[in-house]
C-alpha cells in the first residue's frame, strides 16, 4: 500500500530501500547520512523483511561487504559521505570491474579532506567519471527532493540489475537533511534463492552438479583478455547511454538563456528561473537527473536556442565541464556555484547570470 | 613363497586408495614446485568433498599468491580486494546462513593489509572459516618482507635481515585472534610431511564443522613454505621452517571448542 | 601372513619434480627421472617395488599428480 509521511531524504532513503525488497545494508557511520544506519537498525528489518543491517568497521569493510553480497545476486546497498566515499573507491572499482549489481548513496559535504559536514556537490568528478582505478563508470542518479530520494532507491536496484553495474545515488547533506512529504511506494518481496538462481545465473550461490561453478572476479592476467572485458563494459555504457538518460526541464520552451543543475541546486536554479522572469529575462533550466549518463543530448540542442549557459553547482566547476563538452563551443558557458558547504542564494545565480553571461 | 604380483593387478578401481579429489579442477596449479599452497588446497577440497559441501560452499580468494585459488578449487568463488576477504566473506555468510563460507589468505593479505577486516570479522564472531596461509614473505610480488617475516630473516626488502628495531616485530596475530571472544576455534598447522598434512585435515575439517554450530569463528593457520621467496630447494626450504619458523609459530591448537 | 602391496601412478606431465615425495616415502619407492616432461620438470618416477600403498607420498604432493593403489596379498 502506498504511503504519505514526512521524513528525512535520508531516512526516506533507507526505508525505500526496505520497500525495494533490500537484502542488506553495509555501512559505517559519517555526517550527514548517519540517519540511514540509524533509521534501519531503529527499523529491526531482520524482523520487518529479513534485511541484514551491519555497521561494518571502516567504510572500506562496508564496500567489500557490499561486494561479496552483490556476488551471491543479493540486493545489497551501502550509503556513505564524501570522505567515506573516497575510503570506499577501492570495493567500487572490484565491483565495476566484476560487474555486480548493487547501489550506492553519497551524501556529499564540501571538501577535500575532512571539509565540512555541510552539503556541496564537489564529488561530481569522482562520481561520474569512474572514481577509483581503471576505465568503468556508474550509473549516476541526482535527487533533488525528498521524494526522489525515495523513488531512486527502487530505480537504483532495478538499474544495476538490468546493467549488472553498480548504481550512485548522488545526494548531498541537504537533501539528505531535509524534511519533506513523501510517497511510499509498496513492499517489494526479496528475492528467494529460486529466483536468484534464475534472475542472475552468475551469481555464487553453491557449485551445483548441472552446472560449471561461477568465479566472481576482476582479474584477467592475460592482457588481451582483460581488453576485450574492457571493450564489454564500454560498450555497456554506451548502451548505457542510449538507454537511461535522464533530465528534466523548466521553462525553456522559450528561454534565451538556460540555467543547468542538479540537486540542492536545481531546486535553487529553479527559483532563480522565476526571479529572473519577473525582470523580464526568458530564464530555462534543465535538471540532470542522471549525470552519468549526462543529457548532452538535449543540452547540444538547447544550445541551438539560447544564447548564454550557466552551469550552477556547489563546487569549483566539475559539471560545467560536461556542458562545455555537450555545448562544444556553439554559445557561452559559464559556471557559478559556491564552495566549502556554502549554498548559493537564488538572487546570487540571477546576478551571476547577468554578469557572466548577459552582460558579459 | 611369494607370488609375483603384476601391478596391472594392483593398479585396479577396487584398489585405489588415494586419487585427487574432484574438488580440484584438472588446471595445473600456479604455485612454485614444492610450495605449501597446492597441499594446503588439497587439504580444504578433500574436507568439504567428504562432508559432501560442494553445493553448498562459497569460497573467498585473496590477493596473492593465492589470488588465482579458484582456477583450481572447483566451487563457487569471489576473488576479493587486498585484505577484504573477511568482510566479503562476513556479508556472504550473513546473506546466505546456511551456506558454507571460507576465505583463504595470505600473510601478507591477512596479517598486514587486511589486520582491521581480519580481527572484526574474528571478533564479531562470523561464523566462517578463515583459512590463513603464512610463509613469512610476500611470494607473488617477488619475496618482499612480511608482517610475519622472522627477525633478521632476509626478504627483497630486508635484503639484510629484518631488523626489529627499524622494522618492527613479526605478527603473531593467530594468539592475538584467539583471544577475541568471537572466536570459537584458533589452530596452528602444517602440510610438510605426512602427518602434519594428516593434522591439518582434521583441523580443517573440525572448522568446517564448527559452522554448523553458529558459535563463531574458526580459523587455521599453515606454516608454509616458500622456497622460491626463502631461495632454496623444497625440502631444504621445509627443515628450514622446522628449524626457524616453527619455533616463532609453535605448531597446535590455541583455541579449542568442545565439539 | 597377509601383506600389504602397493603400486602409484604419478601423472609425470603435472609432476614439477619438487621432491617433496621423496622423504616422505618409508620404503625409498621415488626417484627423479632423467628425462623431463613438458614443462621442463625432472618428474619423479619409481626406483623399485617396495611400496606398500601407505599414500604418504600422495598426501604431501603440492600438485595432487600421485594416485596410490593397495591390495593384501594373503
Amino acid at each position: 500500500m502506498k504511503e504519505l509521511r514526512l521524513m528525512k531524504g535520508n531516512e526516506a532513503f533507507a526505508e525505500a530501500a526496505i520497500r525495494a525488497g533490500a537484502d542488506g545494508y553495509f555501512g559505517y557511520p559519517i555526517t550527514p547520512q548517519s540517519e540511514v544506519m540509524e533509521y534501519l537498525m531503529a527499523e529491526k528489518t531482520h524482523e520487518r523483511t529479513g534485511m541484514i543491517v551491519l555497521q561494518a568497521e571502516s567504510e572500506v569493510a562496508a564496500i567489500n561487504m557490499v561486494y561479496g553480497g552483490a556476488s551471491c545476486g543479493k540486493r545489497v546497498l551501502t550509503s556513505s559521505s564524501s570522505p567515506g566515499m573516497s575510503l570506499k573507491q577501492e570495493g567500487i572499482s572490484y565491483i565495476a570491474g566484476a560487474e555486480l549489481p548493487c547501489v550506492i548513496m553519497n551524501a556529499v559535504r564540501g571538501g577535500p579532506g575532512l571539509g565540512t559536514i555541510q552539503p556541496a556537490q564537489s564529488d561530481y568528478f569522482q562520481s561520474t567519471k569512474g572514481g577509483g582505478h581503471g576505465d568503468y563508470r556508474l550509473i549516476v542518479l541526482a535527487p533533488s527532493s525528498v521524494q526522489e530520494m525515495a523513488d531512486f532507491a527502487p530505480l537504483a536496484f532495478d538499474l544495476a540489475f538490468k546493467y549488472r553495474n553498480p548504481v550512485l545515488v548522488l545526494s548531498d547533506g541537504a537533501i539528505g537533511q531535509m524534511m519533506e512529504k513523501v510517497e511510499l511506494q509498496e513492499q517489494r518481496p526479496r528475492l528467494t534463492e529460486e529466483e536468484i538462481i534464475k534472475n542472475t545465473p552468475w551469481a555464487t550461490t553453491g557449485k551445483t552438479a548441472n552446472r560449471e561453478r561461477n568465479i566472481i572476479t576482476s582479474l584477467n592476467l592475460d592482457s588481451h583478455v582483460q581488453e576485450e572485458h574492457n571493450i564489454h563494459l564500454q560498450k555497456k555504457y554506451r548502451l548505457i547511454e542510449e538507454n537511461e538518460t535522464r533530465f528534466e526541464t523548466f521553462q525553456t520552451e522559450d528561454a534565451d538563456y538556460l540555467l543547468i543543475a542538479y540537486g540542492t541546486s536545481a531546486r535553487l536554479s529553479q527559483k532563480a528561473v522565476d526571479i529572473a522572469r519577473a525582470k523580464g529575462i526568458k530564464l530555462g533550466l534543465l535538471r540532470p537527473i542522471t549525470l552519468f549518463p549526462f543529457p548532452t543530448k538535449p543540452i547540444a540542442e538547447l544550445a541551438n536556442q539560447v544564447t548564454g549557459i550557466l552551469s550552477v553547482e556547489m563546487s569549483a566547476g566539475q559539471m560545467v565541464e560536461d556542458v562545455r563538452l555537450a555545448v562544444n563551443g556553439k554559445v557561452k558557458v559559464e559556471h557559478f556555484g559556491r564552495m566549502g558547504g556554502v549554498i548559493p542564494s537564488p538572487q546570487e545565480i540571477v546576478e551571476a547570470l547577468e554578469s557572466k553571461i548577459i552582460g558579459g | 613363497m611369494d607370488t609375483v604380483i603384476k601391478k596391472e593387478d594392483i593398479r585396479k578401481p577396487e584398489n585405489l586408495v588415494y586419487k585427487k579429489t574432484p574438488l580440484l579442477t584438472d588446471k595445473v596449479m600456479s604455485y612454485c614446485p614444492g610450495c605449501g599452497h597446492g597441499t594446503a588446497h588439497r587439504v580444504v577440497m578433500e574436507v568439504l568433498e567428504e562432508m559432501g559441501l560442494q553445493d553448498k560452499t562459497i569460497g573467498i580468494a585473496p590477493v596473492g599468491c593465492s589470488v588465482l585459488a579458484y582456477e583450481f578449487m572447483n566451487i563457487d568463488m569471489q576473488q576479493a580486494a587486498h585484505g577484504r576477504a573477511p568482510a566479503v566473506a562476513t556479508a556472504v555468510k550473513r546473506l546466505f546462513p546456511e551456506k558454507f563460507v571460507f576465505t583463504y589468505q595470505g600473510d601478507g593479505d591477512l596479517a598486514a593489509i587486511g589486520t582491521a577486516e581480519t580481527i572484526h570479522a574474528c571478533n564479531r564472531g562470523e561464523n566462517i572459516v578463515i583459512i590463513f596461509i603464512n610463509n613469512g614473505i610476500y611470494g607473488m610480488t617477488g619475496g618482499q618482507m612480511a608482517p610475519t617475516t622472522l627477525p633478521n630473516m632476509k626478504s627483497s626488502t630486508s635484503p639484510y635481515g629484518r631488523d626489529v628495531a627499524t622494522m618492527g616485530n613479526p605478527l603473531r596475530i593467530t594468539e592475538l585472534v584467539a583471544q577475541l571472544p568471537g572466536t570459537l576455534y584458533v589452530t596452528r598447522q602444517a602440510v610438510h610431511t605426512p602427518v602434519a598434512v594428516r593434522k591439518a585435515k582434521k583441523a580443517v575439517r573440525k572448522a568446517f564443522e564448527n559452522q554448523k554450530l553458529n558459535k563463531g569463528l574458526s580459523f587455521v593457520e599453515i606454516v608454509s613454505n616458500c622456497n622460491s621467496g626463502w631461495k632454496m630447494t623444497p625440502n631444504v626450504a621445509n627443515q628450514w621452517m622446522v628449524d626457524n619458523m616453527f619455533p616463532y609459530y609453535p605448531l597446535g591448537d590455541i583455541k579449542v571448542n568442545e565439539d | 601372513m597377509a601383506k600389504m602391496k602397493g603400486d602409484i601412478v604419478i601423472d609425470i606431465d603435472k609432476c614439477k619434480g619438487c621432491e617433496v615425495c621423496i622423504p616422505a616415502c618409508p620404503v625409498d619407492v621415488i626417484g627423479v627421472s632423467k628425462n623431463v616432461n613438458g614443462k621442463g620438470y625432472n618428474y619423479v618416477e619409481t626406483v623399485n617395488d617396495e611400496c606398500t600403498g601407505c599414500t604418504n607420498c600422495a598426501v604431501v604432493c603440492p600438485d595432487g599428480v600421485i594416485t596410490v593403489y593397495r591390495k593384501k596379498i594373503e
